[in-house]
């Protein structure tokens, strides 16, 4: 038996298939992967994403030792509940992991990814030294992500009906990548899906009550394999297939994840950035990018790309995450595609599935976005 | 539960074939098998006219989550595909044994076809 997050019960009994996930016990679907996906792109779906580890940061140098940690820079956070997406990288530069940021009233929030909670941890404390600030991690709280075109409607009018006006109005007031604390509730506007919701952090104990409310007011509970679906479609990274400490970030499309100004700020990773960054404009690392297949077929992690250049050039790339697009309903995927050392354009990409070179077509990684395709 | 009817023979690849009044066996993926795999999205069909020997690879079956190989349950030549699958592969999730058949095969020894399970050795076989 692996471990249980406080929604166990409530997965069993909607009949969900349970997996081991990091070490968890986790539903993997419900009835169809399919049609949870479509639930979510088109009304509303709520995830148990509690086995995710949740690291409170305070101190009176927690914001100092945050810039310091982080590629991304937490003074850009200028308001309470405001959020960024960082990395956090080795000193050669490779993602340790990858998570998000709240900045609140008392310190700062972070989730990261549960497979690497312990290296995470042991990174995070072993660069605490000399710096006025503690960690805390809240395994008493679960996460509840409620995502699609009705979750925000649906989670105000859940408030509402539990008395709480004054909280339905601000979730209502949320602006994209913040958050507010409500008395034990920490409520965001953030996701992983490329659709509008929130995800709530909350006791344990009041998880279940909640899950049952989302259930009766027609939300679909939604396990992993859409999890992954939805990210997919929305071109979000998935930390140990996408990248890992292997991984530059600039060849995992996370360039933009990188505050490279003040100029000043030295965090950790930052020289051996720079120097990635002069391989790139030499042309000497890899892009992620998007790929999509319009023939029959699903693209899958691990496949050869085969690139051919406009100097005659050929080098293999990879399929890093793949999947069958429910939304488009042909295959998706993102690739780390070779770059070309005399800048020669890339004329043709092929995928060999089988023994078959399919051509796939190279786009911005991100399929879909708010229920619509956004590639052309 | 997964559905095993009586009158199929099974491979432990989970293939199910029926023998036709004519002779022929006809052949799909059990329901077991589209269970495990969820919703079915692709199917790499065999070619018709093509001639496969027993637990040779036929082809794929593929799932938003797996890709599956399929097996020749017996030896023979494959004699009709069900083209209806490259368009509507979620067929099989919905009727594995009916509609989602996936293609006939002419055996070239029909003896093969008692080295086959029975739907209880079978069914004992998933648990």
């Amino acid at each position: 038996m692996g471990l249980r997050t406080a929604l166990f019960e409530k997965h069993v009994e909607a009949g969900a298939r349970i997996v081991d996930f990091g070490g968890w016990d986790m539903p993997i679907q419900y009835d169809s992967l399919i049609n949870e996906h479509h639930a979510v792109r088109q009304h509303a779906g709520v995830f148990d994403v509690s086995h995710m580890t949740i690291v409170d940061v305070n101190g009176a140098e927690a914001e100092k030792w945050l810039r310091f940690l982080l590629a991304n820079d937490v003074a850009r956070l200028k308001e309470t509940g405001h959020a960024l997406y960082s990395g956090m990288l080795t000193e050669q530069a490779g993602v340790i992991d990858d998570l998000i940021v709240y900045r609140t009233a008392w310190g700062f929030r972070l989730v990261v990814n549960c497979a690497t909670r312990e290296k995470d941890l042991a990174w995070m404390n072993k660069q605490l030294t000399g710096f006025d600030a503690q960690l805390t991690e809240r395994p008493e709280l679960a996460i509840l992500a409620v995502q699609g075109p009705a979750a925000i409607n649906i989670v105000m009018d859940l408030l509402n009906r539990k008395g709480g006006l004054s909280a339905a109005a601000q979730v209502g007031s949320l602006k994209n990548f913040s958050g507010a604390e409500l008395g034990s509730w920490f409520i965001a506007r953030t996701g992983y899906t490329g659709e509008n919701g929130v995800e709530i952090m909350l006791p344990n104990t009041e998880a279940p009550g909640i899950w049952d409310d989302l259930l009766a007011a027609g939300v679909k509970p939604i396990g992993l394999g859409a999890r992954d679906t939805l990210r997919l479609e929305a071109g979000m990274n998935l930390y140990g297939h996408d990248m890992d400490e292997s991984i530059s970030p600039l060849s995992a499309n996370m360039a933009w994840t990188i505050a490279w100004e003040p100029a000043d700020r030295d965090f950790i990773g930052r020289s051996a950035l720079q120097h990635q960054r002069e391989a790139q404009q030499r042309g000497e690392l890899p892009t992620l990018n998007g790929l999509v297949m319009e023939e029959r077929g699903v693209l899958r992690e691990g496949l050869r790309v085969q690139c051919t250049f406009a100097d005659g050039t050929v080098s293999d790339g990879v399929i890093t995450s793949g999947t069958f697009s429910p939304t488009l309903k042909h295959g998706i995927a993102l690739a780390r595609i070779p770059s070309n050392p005399k800048n020669a354009a890339l004329t043709q990409c092929e995928v060999d599935i089988r023994g078959k070179l399919i051509p796939v077509r190279l786009v911005k990684p991100g399929f879909v976005r708010l229920g619509k395709k956004v590639f052309v | 539960m997964s559905d095993f009817p009586d009158d199929l023979k099974y491979s432990a690849t989970h293939e199910w074939v029926r023998l036709e009044d004519d002779g022929t066996v006809t052949m799909g993926i059990t329901d077991h098998a589209q269970e495990l795999l969820g919703d079915i999205v692709f199917i790499d069909l065999p070619e018709e006219g093509k001639v496969v020997d027993a637990r040779q690879e036929m082809s794929v079956v593929e799932s938003v989550k797996a890709a599956s190989d399929i097996y020749a349950p017996i030896s023979g030549e494959i004699i009709a595909v069900n083209e209806d699958l490259a368009d509507a592969p979620e067929t099989v999730n919905g009727a594995p044994y009916t509609d989602g058949w996936i293609c006939r095969i002419l055996p070239s020894n029909p003896a093969e076809l008692e080295e086959l399970l029975d739907a209880d050795t079978y069914a004992g076989m998933c648990e």
